[in-house]
């Protein structure tokens, strides 16, 4: 086993995407995802790539259109004020069917909000966020070691279904720093054989666009895209289950929220709550088959969560309401404790 | 061992490298550990703090909601967080920079005139590792190791001449 560092989330998750072959970076400084971008100002000339501080989140995004246009993995960062600028390009990129990576670390909102985490830009990530039928693949750390090793997953979904994909973290995650081993493998190469890397006059021109004009075309692209989404949806999801096997109770968290929650679970367990924890790895696509599962055996669900209460309404659709669901949140940068898990929990199972 | 750690302060009393210290020993120790600071604003001036957790367990939340260790480099920190120790926990208190006594009975509070400490040896900023000195006498699990090896590895290579004087204030700590 490679020795292990004490790394902030945000340091982790770079030195994750060069190790996985990225050497292109645009972005533009923001708390609390800072370190990102200033540790690859640091690294990437050293290593032959290319740190562009664009002058806006804007001119970033649409930089990254361009060297992903050209076939090279490349990536932007940026928390949620900044994603919001992001979003018309993020759109172009999916109508372009082009593979990069965005990298949100969450703060409070909406507006310009707070610096605080926060988990409220969860419906902007999963359903859309930009204009137009699209979706992006989210992948959500709980863990200074997943802030590494969902970036190389992240790079290469996106390549292998040419499709954006997102880090949704959050401040608490990209600010802590825990050991984490940053593995020694090889970037997995994809072809792009539809990149603008130059004819050499031995093949016809490639095209990268998300205009069309004939509205049969348009719609063709629409169909052909959401088959490769039903693909992801297949195959993609991704989660972990947590004292799940015998659990009465389900709380399903991600991120940060999840880590408090678990800690929630031992505490219900040791008074006599058969609680129980599922932690979605990917929220787009959405484990619905996990919830659905345990919507046959739990008595209720739990959402806890950094917000006023969006992936709630992910939870209702998996288990089609069949059990109830209650929320337990905190919004504008605070973070619900054990305390106020366990009392939501208590609740959910009759006011024990 | 589960220790939940919270050291809090005034931005630039050395709050978090105090903490990366004590988890860079727990690391090194081959213990679980997480440092969780407060960032933003309260880096340049305002109050400070920092969560640390050394377990012989996985970490689950890194956020120290209950401590078992306080530390207070300020008045205001103690006002802040004096209610949230757990009963039997530990309140270490730099006396020279906070003036008054912790009033909960069901806690152990030590009290160390760190910043002054610090000032006798020509360090004044180093109060933070007067306190951590004090905190690995204090706190017997926490004790013990390779301090240099710690601090070789928290310092950064081209400041690694401030070793010394750190090794220094942790041992007045510990001495006091």
């Amino acid at each position: 086993m490679a020795e292990k560092y004490l790394m902030k989330g945000n340091e982790a998750l770079a030195e994750a995407a060069i190790r996985a072959g990225c050497r292109i970076y645009f972005g533009y400084p923001i708390t609390p995802q800072t370190e990102l971008a200033a540790y690859m100002a640091k690294r990437m000339p050293k290593i032959g790539g290319v740190f562009v501080q664009a002058e806006s989140e804007i001119a970033a995004i649409n930089m990254v259109y361009g060297a992903a246009a050209a076939g090279k993995r490349v990536m932007t960062s940026s928390s949620s004020p900044g994603i919001s600028l992001k979003q018309e390009g993020i759109s172009y990129l999916a109508g372009s069917d082009l593979p990069a990576l965005i990298v949100n670390v969450q703060r409070g909102g909406p507006g310009l909000g707070g610096i605080q985490p926060s988990q409220s830009d969860y419906f902007q990530a999963t359903k859309g966020g930009g204009h137009g039928d699209y979706h992006r693949i989210v992948l959500t750390p709980a863990s200074v070691q997943e802030m590494a090793d969902l970036t190389g997953l992240a790079f290469d979904l996106a390549d292998k279904y040419r499709v954006p994909s997102m880090i949704l973290a959050d401040g608490t995650i990209g600010q802590m720093m825990e050991p984490v081993e940053i593995r020694e493998e090889e970037p997995h190469v994809f072809e792009k054989p539809w990149a603008l890397t130059g004819t050499q006059m031995k093949r016809p021109h490639n095209v990268v666009n998300s205009l069309y004009l004939d509205p049969e075309e348009l719609e063709q692209t629409n169909i052909d895209r959401f088959a490769r989404y039903a693909q992801i949806e297949a195959s993609e999801a991704r989660w972990e289950e947590y004292m799940m096997e015998d659990a009465e109770y389900c709380l399903v968290a991600f991120g940060i929220a999840s880590r408090v929650a678990k800690n929630a679970v031992v505490s219900l367990r040791a008074k006599g709550i058969k609680a129980g924890l599922i932690r979605p790895i990917t929220v787009w696509p959405f484990p619905k088959e996990a919830l659905a599962k345990a919507a046959d055996r739990v008595k209720g669900f739990l959402s806890v969560e950094l917000s006023m209460g969006q992936m709630i309404e992910d939870v209702k659709l998996a288990t089609g309401c069949r059990k109830p669901v209650a929320l337990c949140s905190r919004a504008g940068g605070l973070i619900p404790g054990p305390d106020q898990i366990i009392a939501a929990a208590e609740e959910l199972a009759g006011g024990r | 061992m589960t220790k939940n750690i919270l050291i809090a302060g005034f931005g630039g009393q050395g709050i978090l490298f105090a903490g990366k210290f004590l988890a860079y020993k727990g690391l090194l120790e081959g213990r679980q550990v997480s440092w969780l600071p407060s960032y933003g604003p309260e880096m340049r001036g305002g109050t400070a703090n920092c969560n640390i957790i050394v377990s012989d367990e996985p970490v689950g939340s890194p956020i120290v909601f209950e401590p078992d260790i306080l530390i207070v480099m300020n008045r205001p920190s103690l006002d802040k967080y004096e209610s949230e120790v757990v009963p039997g926990g530990l309140i270490m208190v730099d006396s020279a920079m906070v003036d008054r006594e912790v009033e909960r009975k069901d806690v152990s509070a030590v009290y160390i005139p760190a910043t002054t400490l610090a000032a006798e040896l020509g360090t004044p900023g180093l109060a933070n590792m007067v306190l951590v000195g004090k905190l690995l006498k204090e706190c017997p699990e926490l004790a013990g190791g390779d301090i240099e090896a710690v601090l070789s590895k928290v310092i950064s290579a081209r400041h690694q001449d401030l070793s010394a004087s750190n090794l220094n204030a942790i041992k007045k700590g510990m001495g006091y």
